[in-house]
């Protein structure tokens, strides 16, 4: 499930807890900043095999997700 | 082929702390320590110019080195802002020291400068006749700041740094390279072609940068190329006594430290003092670590530079100074 593994790279990459990740989560709110999202964002081409472009339209865990089940649909 | 004989450095006297930065633009010093790292930078006065600069930090590393200006065979001076264009900056700074015997020659590898003035002096001493080469990179990268960019202007700052090479065993693996598609992620705009057959652009030679992609190139090259500098001097990560790394942004560092699953600690962090000085920051920041006494002949050091180019380099060498 793409949920799962994304909530797996953010605990592994910025040592959030577990619990405090859903998918309505913004990033803002979890005290990730820009440079974070650089990281996270090549951690989740890594893991999914996609490029991400545009990162900064991300907001939320829940943008994320969708954004890489349409690029793996497509 | 080339081992590391004197450090020096120097830093301009006014200090410019993030505080006072926010005079200047719309900007917080709890954000800048957050982002970066950096709580001040040195800038220079119009008294003290990138030669000056490079000037002191060169006497000081020649008197740490215990040989005499005389005896300097070559000069290279990394700089992405000289003293002038016309002379170059290492012969302004020839003529200070009375380096008579020395030849001049700047380079400009941006943040790579100094790893890349390594390699070339490394080159040079295996020649029958170079005997002592001085390493200097020096900037006053507020002459190239857009204080109006608030992305930017916060992150550079003014100094130099300097090494004294001499033959002998040291330097044992060196890595350079460069992604030239990246380009336009770091630059100042072309000089521009305006002579009697030609109008170019007025626009100023200031720093643009995209910091994303920037970040993005750093934070996979440093591991890379420590790696492969390493692995060309035939030595080992987990034998490494310290890392001296480009203090670019302390995010960048941290990133390539969990990359490579070593200690914060190995790793000589000053960029909160001196913020991003280009091609002088390594050798400020290994002149800082070689006075601190926490260097001993005979252990394991990397070196590790990238910047505008983009460019990358680094340097793997056992002290023997």
């Amino acid at each position: 499930m793409i949920f799962e593994k994304v909530k797996a790279v953010l605990v592994e990459e910025l040592t959030l807890g577990e619990d405090e990740i859903t998918m309505e989560s913004n990033f803002e709110e979890l005290g990730i900043d820009s440079l974070d999202l650089v990281e996270l964002v090549m951690k989740l081409e890594e893991e999914f095999d996609i490029t991400i472009e545009e990162s900064e339209e991300l907001k939320t865990i829940k943008d994320v997700v969708e954004y890489i089940s349409s690029a793996k649909e497509a | 082929m080339a081992r590391i004989i004197g450090t020096g450095s120097y830093l301009p006297k006014r200090i410019m702390t993030n505080k006072e930065m926010e005079a200047y633009v719309d900007t917080t010093d709890e954000w800048i320590v957050t982002r970066t790292g950096i709580r001040q930078r040195h800038l220079s006065d119009e008294t003290e110019n990138t030669g000056d600069l490079g000037y002191e930090a060169a006497k000081a590393a020649l008197d740490s080195s215990g040989i005499r200006a005389e005896e300097i065979d070559y000069i290279l001076v990394a700089t992405t802002t000289p003293h002038a264009l016309v002379p170059n900056t290492s012969s302004y700074i020839q003529d200070k020291l009375g380096a008579v015997n020395a030849a001049c020659l700047d380079l400009n590898a941006a943040c790579s400068g100094f790893i890349y003035g390594l390699e070339v002096a490394d080159a040079l001493l295996k020649s029958d006749h170079i005997h002592h080469i001085l390493v200097i990179g020096s900037e006053v990268l507020s002459k190239i700041t857009d204080f109006t960019d608030r992305a930017t202007c916060v992150l550079f700052g003014d100094g130099a740094g300097a090494a004294v090479l001499a033959k002998g065993d040291g330097i044992r693996g060196i890595v350079s390279g460069a992604d030239g598609t990246k380009g336009a992620c770091l630059n100042t705009r072309d000089f521009p072609v305006n002579n009697i057959v030609a109008e170019g652009s007025k626009a100023p030679q200031l720093i643009r940068m995209d910091g994303k992609e920037v970040y993005k190139f750093a934070v996979n090259i440093l591991p890379e190329a420590l790696k492969a500098a390493v692995s060309r001097g035939n030595g080992n990560l987990a034998q490494l006594d310290h890392i001296v790394p480009h203090q670019a942004n302390i995010r960048i560092i941290e990133a390539a430290s969990k990359r490579l699953d070593i200690s914060m600690e190995k790793f000589h962090v000053n960029i909160q003092n001196t913020g991003n000085t280009s091609s002088a920051s390594i050798a400020i920041a290994l002149d800082e670590l070689s006075r601190s006494g926490k260097l001993i002949n005979g252990q394991k050091l990397a070196l590790v530079g990238f910047g505008g180019g983009l460019t990358y380099g680094a340097v793997y060498l056992e002290w023997n100074m």
